[in-house]
């Protein structure tokens, strides 16, 4: 109730205000340098990486039974003093989805995964060079892999 | 099976609520009972069948089905942090600001104000019929040598989409001023607990006595609160949708034909679950699956 | 491609700024099959997110085609009402694009 209030707010608030920012086709990135970092071998690999210990400082949210598995929010927070954090789902072919490093990786990010197929949703976290994970089953019915 | 199924819980449901309302069985009329009574029993049915929202506290009733599912209701609301017509309402507003040929406005016909949420659906006294704010539009736009738009989706749903977006908060308030307005609302109750089509179906057998159990991929919605959040975005769709084409897709889920939009039958079957929603603020548009 | 593609809010509370955004792409993963050719889509999808706001660092990310149709992205960083906050992407297929907007 509380939070749908808010929610309603919020959008008045600001679609009248004009949420859009203006986009520049000039990217602000060379894409040479960024297909050089992007770490190819990791992402296309059909494993999981490490995964270290199981930690009590991470929480991953996401939900039990995935409306849609083409769209399935997920929120990872921690506490800890974070290198990066990862985000897998444990039954997807290429498991790994995303890695997250800088300020913005350090207390809580949200993003939408695909999941074909009912599994987990881990979260690594690395932290003094040492690998954490927390875990969430999602349950999938209705696929996102195909689409 | 199926029909197995629905038809125990029609039976059980009924007989053991408190809905005095006909059920399409001649075993009540529609007449037997005031539009009031009707709404009272209506609350007091939802509010004891679904006492809970799936996270401890109470359901709102006024956002489908995620009233009662906690665990689907954080994904629509991470869904509406960036509504999927948030730029449909944009084109409505845009509409709404473009005159016509002949150099008035929608807000010429809507007295300037597109917040008229709160006003439809209306008995209109004169032609002895009820106007939806669809209907309205399209004859404010044939007043003024527009032609009228589809009923369904397209233009019409950006324009009501603003204009409910504008009326957010607003009271449902359907007013049943006399007798033939009375007649109108009891033979859209009747269209809503009658039942039709080769499953023998009506609209109550789903969202009243069966709400909240699971038919295929999806849980049933409860019919208290099904006329606040209108035009919806669904993702089935990919678009937005007025009230009636879900109404027809309804109907063919009943194996039953589809009334016309806008048509007598929707537009009195409107009247009454919209009345049904009285008291609850007006939240459209919205999204769903 | 000037269109509305990035959608971003930031807004900051206690020194920390939560950041929304909504990117316009469709995240191909390269696995789908097109039912009228027989044949698979490319893969076409954004692979790296980066955010600073006041010019400093805020997030750097790597993605998948594993995230999303329409990609989703929030998180909290430093910052202070007024600053300038710039989220870009880049796609695989070398496309990239940028939004800023104002920390409110
Ligand atoms: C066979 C069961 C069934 C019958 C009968 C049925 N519906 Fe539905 N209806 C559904 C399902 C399933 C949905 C989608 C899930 C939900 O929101 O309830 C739905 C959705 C709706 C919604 C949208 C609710 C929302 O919040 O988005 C409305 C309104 C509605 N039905 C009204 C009606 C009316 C009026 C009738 C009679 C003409 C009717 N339904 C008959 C199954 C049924």
């Amino acid at each position: 109730m509380n939070t749908d209030m808010k929610r309603r707010v919020f959008l008045k608030g600001s679609l009248a205000a004009g949420t859009v920012g203006v986009a520049v086709s000039a990217g602000l990135l060379a894409p040479q340098a960024v297909m050089a970092a992007w770490p190819k071998a990791e992402f296309e690999a059909k494993k999981m990486g490490d995964l270290g210990a199981a930690s009590g400082d991470i929480n991953v949210k996401a939900p039990d039974i995935a409306e849609n598995g083409a769209v399935v929010p997920v929120t990872v927070s921690h506490s800890m003093n974070a290198d990066s954090v990862a985000i897998y789902a444990s039954a997807n072919g290429t498991p790994l989805v995303a890695q997250f490093m800088g300020p913005g990786a350090q207390s809580e990010v949200s993003t939408r995964i695909k999941m074909g197929k009912t599994g987990d949703v881990i979260a690594v976290v690395k932290s003094g060079g040492k690998m954490h994970h927390a875990k969430k089953s999602v349950k999938v019915t209705i696929g996102g892999c195909g689409g | 099976m199926k029909m197995t199924k629905y038809a125990l819980a029609a039976v059980v449901a009924f007989s053991a609520s408190s809905v005095a309302i006909a059920d399409g069985h001649g075993n009540k009329k529609a007449t037997d009972t005031s539009p009031a009574e009707d709404l009272a029993a209506y609350r007091a049915y939802f509010e004891k069948r679904h006492p809970d929202d799936g996270a401890g506290g109470k359901p709102d009733f006024s956002n489908g089905v995620y009233s009662i599912l906690a665990d689907a209701r954080s994904q629509w609301e991470n869904t509406e942090e960036f509504p999927p017509y948030e730029d449909m309402v944009a084109k409505g507003e845009e509409m709404w600001n473009t005159p016509f040929k002949n150099g008035k406005s929608y807000a010429d016909c809507f007295g300037g104000d597109p917040a008229q949420r709160k006003n439809y659906p209306m008995w209109d006294d004169k032609r002895k019929m009820v106007v939806t704010m669809e209907l309205a539009v399209n004859e404010c736009r044939e007043a003024n040598g527009e032609k009228p738009l589809k009923y369904k989706k397209g233009d019409m749903t950006r324009l009501t989409a603003y204009m409910a977006y504008e009326s957010r908060g607003q009271k449902v308030n359907v007013q049943i001023p006399n007798d033939d307005a009375l007649a109108a609302y009891n033979n859209g109750k009747e269209l809503y607990f009658g039942r039709r089509g080769q499953l023998n179906f009506s609209c109550a057998s789903c969202h009243v006595q069966s709400s909240g159990t699971r038919v295929r991929g999806d849980t049933l919605s409860m019919g208290l609160g099904h006329g606040t959040g209108w035009p919806v975005y669904r993702q089935k769709w990919g678009d937005l949708g007025t009230l009636h084409r879900r109404l027809g897709g309804c109907m063919k889920q009943m194996r039953a034909k589809p009334f016309k939009a806008q048509g007598e039958e929707l537009r009195n079957m409107e009247y009454f679950l919209t009345h049904m929603s009285n008291g609850m603020e007006f939240n459209g548009p919205s999204s769903r699956k | 491609m000037a269109k509305k593609s990035i959608k971003v809010r930031a807004k900051e509370k206690g020194g920390v700024v939560t950041v929304k955004a909504l990117m316009n792409h469709p995240m191909e993963t390269g696995l789908r099959k097109n039912k009228k050719t027989g044949k698979m889509f490319p893969a076409h999808f954004i692979n790296e997110v980066t955010a600073t706001i006041g010019g400093a660092n805020a997030i750097h990310a790597y993605w998948s085609g594993g995230i999303s149709k329409n990609p989703y992205l929030a998180f909290d960083a430093p910052g202070k009402k007024g600053d300038e906050l710039t989220l870009s992407w880049t796609d695989n297929q070398g496309n990239s694009e940028s939004a800023t907007t104002k920390v409110k």
